[in-house]
């Protein structure tokens, strides 16, 4: 089956990307290096195109109660221009996906709630709103977005000030400014940003200060080519994350491969028990899980890897990597593994890389002070 | 783009070089794989006095996104190492076929390097 195609991939083709197949789309794994676009994201900024992640706009009177009932965190009450982290769980309190619910701001596709999933859930999860729409008999409309809205990330300690003089240019007078220091943590709101009007969110995925837009499919061009910072693939956006310890879904957890609660995944602080949702009732029982996933450091040489066994310094079996890499930061192997939960941070343990056991600790995450 | 193949080292299809002085065959990757793998992080080669044999996997080098197998382009009894790599596996990158060497050997055989491609026939491999 052909590739889904970013709006931006003849751009990234111009600029010498190389691509790779990430979850039905081809998309930039890496522009000049992974090294010097992580280490630009840590020092200045760069720029991601992530419109792979799926958009599914959901409106009508009914859209907060048939989303918030489809989502671990509670979504009914925010105001407009919230987000918030949530995890998307099957009736047994399984991870199907993890997902960012805005409600967005007057003044753009109507104030309704935008579902992101990740790359290549987008139908399925448009589906499974209509769904439960139906068999709740909700008054909500899902429309899928994923190839009408492009979305680029620009994080790094450099990102305000960068967009904050993009809009200031795009603006004809200090009333079409915004104030990005404003906007808090999981707040959006709408800019124009060279001549694109934009949904301008503070989140990412990589630690450091930053946002996400979202832009009509057409503008995409418009608005990377306006963002002057590294351009970053999906490389750097790898290591970037994996540095602070956040899940990559289909990979640290799969609704069938690894199947996974969001408390063995140790993001409890995006499941409220006090709100109802699907899956609530098996995730109240389960709140204090025998395996969590934690984080793991090589103390020696090596690079641990998906798959690589992890055990006791005697070579006991304890558990399995699901992503490791070299850290750019840092200098040394880390990952992300599921181990007895009451293994307190710090423990020796060994992750068996082509037959033999080389030494590590666990660890807390994230593994970088941000 | 582009990649350097010099035309005094023979090469091997999964893109490792030698170069022969004197008995002696220096081992290395070529610019192609350096560029494919991305930043190189990690190497693992046999020490003074192992053996290694043609065609075999004799170590591996892990770049920041994967883990490659190395395979030996020759058979010898390892005589050296280039043990900068330990600290420095950036040289892979910066240099592939000068300070970023992996090892040398005591060669075996040396018609075993007729076998191997010369700089033109990898050139056009990897066009």
């Amino acid at each position: 089956m052909a590739l889904r195609q970013s709006p931006l991939s003849d751009t990234h083709a111009e600029r010498g990307a190389k691509t790779t197949d990430f979850g039905g789309w081809e998309m930039p794994v890496e522009f000049d290096s992974i090294r010097t676009e992580h280490e630009a994201v840590r020092t200045a900024a760069g720029k991601f195109d992530v419109s792979h992640m799926g958009e599914l706009l959901v409106s009508g009177p009914e859209a907060a109660e048939l989303t918030d009932r489809l989502v671990t965190n509670e979504v009914r009450d925010r105001a407009r221009g919230e987000a918030c982290y949530a995890a998307i769980c099957n009736d047994a309190g399984v991870m199907l996906d993890d997902t960012v619910v805005y409600r967005l701001p007057d003044g753009w596709l109507d104030g309704s709630h935008l579902v992101v999933p990740n790359a290549g859930h987008d139908a399925q999860m448009a589906e499974r709103w209509c769904d439960h729409r139906d068999e709740w008999g909700l008054d909500a409309t899902v429309d899928n977005h994923t190839e009408s809205l492009a979305m680029i990330a620009v994080q790094g300690p450099d990102a305000p000030g960068l967009l904050a003089s993009e809009i200031a240019d795009a603006g004809s007078g200090d009333d079409d400014s915004i104030d990005l220091d404003a906007l808090g943590r999981f707040e959006a709101t709408v800019a124009e940003l060279a001549g694109v009007e934009c949904l301008v969110a503070n989140t990412g995925y990589t630690g450091e200060r930053g946002f996400e837009l979202l832009c009509p499919w057409a503008e995409a061009t418009t608005v990377w080519t306006a963002l002057d910072c590294e351009p970053c693939g999906l490389g750097a956006r790898d290591t970037l994350r994996l540095e602070m310890g956040f899940l990559l879904s289909g990979q640290d957890f799969h609704h069938e491969e690894n199947p996974r609660t969001p408390f063995e995944a140790d993001i409890g602080f995006a499941v409220d028990l006090d709100s109802e949702f699907v899956g609530r009732d098996a995730l109240a029982r389960v709140s204090d899980p025998d395996e969590r996933l934690q984080g793991l450091r090589l103390e020696a040489r090596g690079v641990p890897r998906e798959g690589y066994p992890v055990t006791t310094p005697d070579g006991d079996p304890l558990g399995t990597v699901t992503s490791g890499t070299m850290s750019p930061t840092l200098g040394e192997g880390i990952g992300l593994a599921y181990l007895p939960a009451d293994l307190k941070p710090g423990t020796e343990i060994a992750v068996e890389i082509r037959g033999e056991g080389k030494e590590a600790r666990t660890c807390a995450t994230p593994f970088l002070d941000r | 783009m582009s990649f350097d193949t010099p035309d005094d080292l023979r090469y091997l299809d999964t893109h490792e070089w030698v170069r022969v002085t004197d008995g002696t065959a220096r081992i290395g990757i070529s610019d192609f794989a350096q560029d494919e793998l991305g930043d190189v992080v990690f190497v693992d080669v046999p020490a003074e006095g192992e053996e290694i044999s043609a065609g075999d996997s004799f170590g591996v080098v892990e770049s920041i996104k994967a883990v490659s197998d190395l395979y030996a382009p020759v058979s010898g009894t390892v005589t050296d190492r280039n043990d900068a790599l330990e600290s420095e596996p950036e040289l892979l990158n910066e240099d592939p076929y000068g300070e970023g060497w992996l090892l040398e050997v005591d060669l075996d055989d040396e018609s075993e390097l007729d076998d191997l491609l010369d700089a033109a026939d990898y050139a056009d491999q990897i066009a």
